[in-house]
């Protein structure tokens, strides 16, 4: 039996990005006794790179907008797929929790009279996102981290979570982990754990998501016994760099398009106008002279079409490549330059300049920027109750992208930062109120902590196998070339047969070396998450016969109203990942109206 | 001496000056009793030198310890020493470096190594444990904190900081002298002070705190930090000289110093609804609410 230490307490945290940390504020709040433990050094978790903004109704640019309005627009965006509920929740909570923020010591961008300015973006009706510059993810970061430290809340770093344990009655109360320095075990006792791990992006080639976006909450909670949803729904954000090689999937802001970047083809044709469906034509202008003016004038002229939800404009580009009009390095142009002054490019987008300027060596304040689709977010997670983040396992919540429920199939951007305060929120008090609740000892299996101890360590046992980043290679241009952007059923059966083959190779990869800080075995317990979630990604995928949102089949390329009344769920069952049709909680009638004529 | 070891997949040329298509990296590997070993693989165009560490990784030696997160310069993991100057692998691009030679890499030297190019960096951690958190005052009527951009811009200027630790790392006070980290808590700490003193809502006082507690007279004002960062943040000129010039001038004089906060602009009617929340200064040992 391998050796572990073992810490108890009453609200484990798994994560400590936005969510996490915000969750951890709330449960020590409460009086709860909270540990988070990460994957990386604290303060450098996926949430940093978030550029844009925080999305909340609070009226200081545009008076006329409120929570019913980022409702619709949120609903609207995810396509009607959305839980009601939390798409309310959010849109009602998110402005006290940036209000919040700022008590905190966050500042942000600051409106001619003094209050927090926002900004446009696609698929919000109203300029509606607090931020600060195109740092904002980094600022909301900091600013949970430094409340975090200065409540003395006790994170655990660099460690990472390869299995949750499940109390007597089948409720899940902790956790073991590897401490990636050591490389020796460690046992977390719980009455609660929230998982705040964010995506999934790793199981993709090209991806604006960190090296920790191996879905490892996801595999969890899958793992576990607890149900995933909506698995096929993943965004492609339209403005990734797609060169030079090394920094493609690197993220651009929609903050570019936000402050007046427009999408061009090689012919300098702003094709965005021929790409806008039925479903937005009534709020999106007709010609450039109307869109142009709508930057100053919301009330009476309509968006333009380079403000179209994500996943509109993300296929826009893919059908102007695809139709031989794209830019050399196969992408469209993004182009602020000709249209924003270089004084006003390099203040709202600091971090862009700087970018391309090291990166690509271009200047973005003269020339137009190379860009393409990259994966970027996943919608599908988690199964959660809207209001406590409470999953379908006794005992485990979760929120932030790891959670399903809130974008649908399709996130606007500016919505993730203020899901995972919102959400993180309402899970630490809820994980919190159900761990002061109980009495007792945390009693844990020390079958299921032996389990996960040996499994880990068999890697090393294999001797001249699969190396782990071949295999993450291979993984990742399955799910690049056949479960992209565009699918189709044949190459969809095809990817599911090759994880088949994935299966069988992930028991032969092995690791060389000792167990002290060696990447190789992070990489193979990582690999364990990403083959998982991509079994479940591709069945979702295969069994969902429409286009909606994040999930484009270039067989079944209409919505279907059918498959917009149920959830896509995704389970475990004899060591297989199965799936199940359940349906969409139904909106009540007072929330249908704001989606009638008028609204 | 250094090891040599060619990815097997390259046509056999082990020598980097035998081959222009080639480049080899000389990485530290072990402890503190490591040693540089060199890799040598093919050039490939447009990479920076974390994807060819990335390389060195995945093609010859998947042992090979490395922190990265974002590859994008937003997170501050990837720090270490390329050809002797501190610096950020994800945005250090091959080509901006000699060629003909191999390329050195070697962890931070300001903290204790921990294995390969990973550093045991909890002295930072440790010390950002120490900094009296933000105290705001008092929400206008109308619920909204009132802050003109201009009043905020230096502010915001520090809360660029990835907390790379590329300054920490380079810091002279502390880079070679272990002895002096009981009392000079570096420049992304003196910054952290700095940035929470001029923050127009905040109401404690740390100017005694940043001489006593994080040594802020042990800086002798050598840039080294702001050269090394990053985000281009001025810490020496914004941060570290002012914060001595208010510590130090004010003579901890609480009119003056409320007068600093508060009447930095001259606007009458934000600076009268101001003056209106102004705190009393607290006086002696901050305390930190817990």
């Amino acid at each position: 039996m391998p050796e572990y230490e073992t810490h108890v307490v009453d609200v484990l945290i798994i994560g400590a990005g936005g969510a996490g940390l915000r969750a951890a504020a709330e449960a020590t709040a409460l009086g709860a006794s909270t540990a988070v433990v990460c994957k990386s050094l604290l303060g450098k978790a996926h949430t940093v790179m978030a550029e844009g903004g925080v999305a909340a109704a609070l009226g200081y640019v545009w008076p006329e907008d409120n929570w019913k309005v980022h409702f619709r627009d949120t609903m609207r965006g995810g396509k009607m797929l959305n839980n009601w509920r939390m798409a309310q929740l959010h849109a009602l909570e998110s402005p006290d929790r940036v209000l919040e923020l700022e008590e905190w010591g966050a500042i942000f961008d600051r409106t001619p009279d003094g209050r927090i300015l926002q900004r446009d973006f696609g698929g919000h009706r109203y300029a509606r996102l607090a931020h600060v510059g195109d740092r904002t993810g980094l600022e909301l970061l900091r600013t949970v981290q430094q409340r975090a430290v200065d409540r003395g809340i006790e994170v655990f770093m660099e460690c990472k979570i390869i299995r949750l344990l499940h109390a007597p009655d089948g409720s899940v109360n902790g956790a073991v982990g590897v401490w990636r320095e050591t490389g020796k075990f460690v046992v977390f006792g719980a009455k609660s754990v929230i998982l705040a791990s964010g995506g999934v992006g790793k199981i993709y080639k090209f991806t604006s998501n960190s090296w920790e976006c191996t879905g490892d909450g996801q595999a969890l909670a899958l793992g576990a016994g607890a149900e995933l949803i909506d698995m096929e729904f993943i965004q492609f954000h339209p403005t990734g760099m797609i060169w030079p090689t090394s920094a493609r999937g690197l993220l651009v802001t929609e903050g570019v398009r936000g402050d007046g970047g427009i999408l061009k083809n090689r012919d300098g044709e702003r094709f965005m106008y021929n790409y806008i469906p039925d479903f937005y034509r009534a709020e999106t202008s007709d010609t450039i002279e109307e869109g142009d003016q709508w930057y100053d004038n919301k009330r009476d002229f309509r968006r333009p079409p380079e403000l179209l939800p994500r996943d509109e404009v993300a296929r826009a580009i893919n059908s102007e490549v695809k139709a031989g009009r794209g830019s050399p390095h196969g992408g469209v142009y993004l182009d602020i330059a000709s249209r924003r002054s270089p004084d006003y490019i390099r203040r709202r987008l600091p971090s862009m300049y700087h970018q391309f300027k090291e990166l690509a060596d271009v200047d973005i304040t003269t020339d137009p920027m190379e860009i393409g689709p990259t994966c970027h977010y996943i919608m599908g997670g988690v199964r959660v109750e809207a209001d406590t983040a409470a999953t379908t396992l006794e005992g485990l919540y979760a929120a932030g992208e790891v959670a399903a429920g809130m974008h649908g199939a399709n996130r606007l951007g500016g919505n993730s930062l203020s899901d995972l305060l919102v959400f993180g929120r309402r899970a630490g008090l809820a994980a919190a109120e159900r761990a002061l609740g109980l009495s007792g000892e945390v009693t844990l299996d020390q079958n299921e902590v032996e389990d996960a101890c040996i499994h880990a360590l068999s890697f090393f046992d294999h001797d001249s196998g699969e190396n782990p980043y071949t295999v993450h290679a291979a993984l990742q241009d399955t799910m690049q070339d056949l479960v992209g952007i565009i699918r189709t059923e044949s190459e969809l059966l095809t990817a599911a047969e090759n994880l088949k083959d994935f299966d069988e190779r992930i028991t032969r990869v092995s690791v060389e070396g000792h167990r002290q800080f060696n990447p190789g075995w992070h990489t193979a317990l990582d690999l364990e998450s990403m083959l998982a979630l991509s079994h479940a990604t591709t069945l979702s995928a295969i069994v969902r016969k429409e286009s909606r949102g994040g999930h484009t089949r270039d067989d079944f390329p209409e919505p279907d109203a059918y498959w917009g009344t149920v959830n896509n769920a995704s389970y475990i069952e004899g060591g297989v990942v199965k799936t199940k049709l359940t349906p969409l909680p139904e909106m009540p009638d007072d929330l249908k109206e704001l989606f009638e004529e008028g609204h | 001496m250094t090891d040599t070891q060619t990815n097997a997949s390259t046509s056999g040329s082990s020598s980097p000056e035998a081959d222009s298509g080639t480049i080899t990296l000389r990485i530290w590997r072990g402890e503190r009793d490591g040693a540089f070993k060199d890799y040598t693989l093919p050039a490939q165009e447009g990479e920076v030198v974390l994807d060819v560490v990335h390389r060195v990784q995945a093609e010859i030696a998947p042992d090979l310890a490395v922190r990265w997160n974002c590859k994008a310069g937003k997170c501050g993991s990837c720090s270490a020493e390329v050809n002797g100057k501190p610096r950020l692998m994800c945005m250090t691009r091959m080509s901006t470096l000699p060629t003909g030679e191999p390329i050195t890499i070697s962890p931070m030297r300001g903290f204790p190594i921990m294995r390969d190019l990973v550093t045991d960096v909890s002295f930072n951690y440790a010390v950002a444990r120490r900094v009296p958190g933000f105290h705001p005052r008092p929400r206008e009527a109308d619920g909204t904190h009132r802050m003109a951009q201009v009043d905020v811009d230096r502010s915001q200027e520090f809360r660029k900081c990835i907390e790379c630790y590329l300054c920490q790392n380079v810091c002279h006070v502390i880079r070679d002298h272990e002895e002096n980290k009981a009392n000079f808590a570096g420049p992304r700490f003196v910054m952290r002070l700095a940035e929470l003193e001029m923050h127009p809502l905040d109401t404690l006082d740390r100017r005694r705190f940043s001489f006593e507690e994080f040594g802020l007279g042990y800086c002798n004002i050598t840039k080294c930090c702001t050269e090394v960062c990053p985000e281009g943040i001025h810490i020496t000129d914004n941060a570290i000289i002012p914060l001595k010039e208010r510590a130090v001038d004010a003579a901890y004089d609480p009119i003056a110093w409320i007068g600093r906060k508060v009447f930095r602009r001259p606007e009458p009617a934000s600076a009268a609804s101001v003056a209106a929340h102004a705190p009393e200064r607290r006086s002696g040992e901050v305390i930190v609410e817990n």
